[in-house]
């Protein structure tokens, strides 16, 4: 029995070692879409070319998107006048649960709703939080799945380069 | 091991609720605790209460469990567990001791630790009565695969137990303890979830408890009381499975089965089904939950055996006996308003009642039946109702 | 029943590898995006530990069975 565990103790912790990079470099243009927002009117991407956006697909339900949500308030604070603005894409059916959850935690970005996961879809959505990072000329920079803290620096740094252009 | 003989007068002068079942704790409290692979646990605190009572004995304590992430990679968990014993069981009682009282004091941490999608978990246990003391330390690895559907985990536990005697200072036994687990969990639709376990464990040494007795047919043609001999081995293997359905007004009914069969001949099937109800106030919590537990004898269980030394391994031991329970549960949550504190997400108090009836199919109750009474064998088997309380708050900040 | 743990435990230590090096990638059924009922505290495999743990020592002290009571996984699925 004890050799078994042995070798199951090698298997295990050489498949463990390698862990895949949670932060991706696609080329070509952002999907389009339009969708609801909780300010009333409609928001489409194709609107907002010549600026930085950044996407954030996010869920009340979500612990790391909840985390991250003040983060992500404070880059769009202080971009914002540099022409980037931030997207808070909620991905749930009932959208009330978002609305709760904002209440408790406001922030001043758009947040929109894809309540029929569209969106989500068409961007390949791979784990929550998404976010994706589209440049001025609306191709598609930059894919990070999943959020732990020290990642926004790393927004940081792209957001930087991305208005810079 | 031979029989020894015993002075009638120190025969039996108390059962302990749980010689056996110390380190038990650990294996259950590891499997608690290993939740999901790619979020740490959420932290929290819970103070419990919980009270047994039955059969002649009560048991209560309290259970105190406290969950803190440290960064943002590491979760450690600790947890102080008292049982305070009363017990005037059949047990006790038909080998003419008194009532008695003691207390078992258990304290636990344990480690967690996530990388990517990994969980890496240690833990240890320590149990402590006054006649026995179990030490348990465990390891545990859980990864989440498959886009996040299926969640994998290993675990690994070793224990040591060393046992005294209180009637008896000279008696000195060990035993040696290993569990293996591994553990499958499988996301099936939006709304449903499996999940399976395995788990085999082998023990050796002292793995009877001193204080109880099994009985002969003696020449008289009454019965004598006299010691109990175990096997030294004891290997066994239990395989689960867990099903969990969302129900669209918002609530969640499950269903498990497991089988568990050992070296000793006992074969034992458990069931149950819960059901979790929360109201549309979004303060209340209703559970409620049924368990059916069957399991047939060890090989060499009988109430009565014909003559003395009829066998090579002879136990009188219920706990050995075919038994069927079946447990009724209801719990109910009531999460308070947390304004108060600002450090606090969270908050509940809640309250779980369980009657467990147990029946015992060969197991037959002496009290009030010394030898000569009664022919042997024909008293009435023994039956047992207990109630169970947890009362507990819990807190998440 | 000890050469069918063995075997057991060796095709899932297998099965660990496979799936973690990415050899064939199964696209998930259940999205991360649609989690929400799993993610919901009512489906929570085990919601109260203190109190899981205390019920198994209480049926394992007075059964013969022990063993096979957890289950992990399930939940947000969320990094």
């Amino acid at each position: 029995m004890s050799k078994t565990i042995h070798s199951l103790r090698v298997l295990l912790v050489a498949a463990l070692v390698s862990v895949p990079a949670l932060a991706v470099a696609p080329q070509g243009p952002a999907p389009q879409f339009r969708l609801e927002s909780m300010g009333g009117k409609p928001v489409a991407l194709e609107q907002l070319k010549g600026q930085v956006v950044m996407i954030n697909f996010w869920a009340s339900w979500c612990g790391p998107c909840r985390q991250e949500m003040p983060l992500l308030e404070k880059l769009y604070a202080k971009y914002k006048p540099m022409g980037f603005t931030m997207l808070g894409i909620n991905v749930e059916p009932d959208s009330t649960l978002a609305a709760g959850f904002l209440q408790k935690t406001p922030v001043t970005f758009p947040i929109l709703f894809d309540t029929k996961s569209e969106v989500s879809k068409l961007y390949e959505v791979a784990g929550m939080p998404s976010t994706a990072i589209i440049d001025r000329k609306g191709n598609l920079r930059w894919v990070h799945r999943g959020y732990k803290p020290g990642d926004e620096n790393e927004y940081l740094n792209q957001i930087r380069a991305l208005v810079r252009e | 091991m031979t029989s020894r003989t015993r002075p009638a007068r120190n025969f039996l002068q108390r059962i302990s609720l749980a010689p056996r079942a110390s380190w038990l704790g650990a294996g259950a409290l590891l499997c608690a605790l290993a939740t999901q692979a790619a979020v740490l646990p959420e932290d929290r605190a819970d103070i419990m209460y919980h009270r047994y009572s039955g059969g002649g004995i009560t048991v209560e304590g309290p259970s105190v469990l406290v969950r803190k992430s440290i960064g943002e990679s590491f979760s450690a968990t600790a947890n102080y567990y008292v049982d305070a014993i009363t017990s005037a069981s059949v047990d006790v009682v038909v080998s003419g001791a008194s009532q008695y009282t003691e207390n078992r004091e258990q304290k636990s941490i344990g480690l967690d630790y996530l990388h990517g999608k990994s969980m890496w978990s240690a833990f240890y246990l320590t149990s402590s009565e006054n006649d026995y003391k179990a030490n348990t330390w465990s390891l545990g690895v859980s990864q989440d695969m498959f886009g996040d559907l299926t969640t994998v985990s290993f675990g690994y536990s070793q224990g040591h137990d060393k046992i005294g005697d209180s009637t008896d200072p000279t008696f000195r036994d060990e035993i040696d303890r290993r569990n293996y687990r591994f553990g499958l969990t499988q996301i099936l639709t939006r709304n449903s979830l499996m999940s399976f376990n395995f788990e085999t464990v082998t023990e050796q040494g002292y793995l009877q408890n001193p204080y109880r007795f099994m009985r002969y047919v003696n020449l008289s043609g009454t019965y004598t009381l006299a010691p109990e001999t175990f096997p030294r081995t004891r290997t066994s293997s239990a395989g689960s499975i867990r099903y969990k359905h969302y129900l669209p007004w918002r609530a969640s009914a499950e269903g498990q089965y497991r089988f568990y069969s050992d070296t000793w001949g006992i074969q034992a099937h458990t069931a149950g089904i819960e059901y979790t109800h929360p109201l549309k106030d979004g303060r209340w919590t209703l559970n409620g939950s049924y368990r059916f537990y069957t399991q047939n004898g060890a090989d060499f269980f009988s109430d009565l055996f014909p003559y003395q030394d009829a066998q090579n391994f002879m136990a009188r031991d219920k706990e050995t006996s075919p038994l069927t329970g079946h447990t009724l549960g209801f719990g109910a949550s009531y999460e308070f308003p947390v304004a108060f504190a600002s450090w606090l997400k969270r908050g509940t108090a809640n309250l779980h009642l369980s009657r467990m009836m147990i029946d015992y199919k060969e197991f037959r109750d002496l009290r009030g039946l010394p030898p000569g009474t009664v022919p042997p064998g024909t008293e009435p088997l023994y039956a047992l109702d207990a109630n169970v309380v947890q009362f507990f708050l819990s807190f998440w900040f | 029943m000890k050469g069918a743990v063995r075997i057991l435990l060796l095709l899932s230590g297998a099965a660990t590898v496979l799936a973690a090096s990415g050899c064939k990638p199964i696209e998930p059924w259940v999205k991360p995006y649609e989690r929400e009922r799993l993610a919901d505290p009512v489906m929570a495999m085990d919601p109260d530990p203190v109190s899981s743990s205390y019920m198994d020592h209480v049926y394992e002290v007075r059964e013969g069975a022990r063993g096979a009571t957890g289950g992990a996984g399930g939940g947000c699925g969320c990094n």
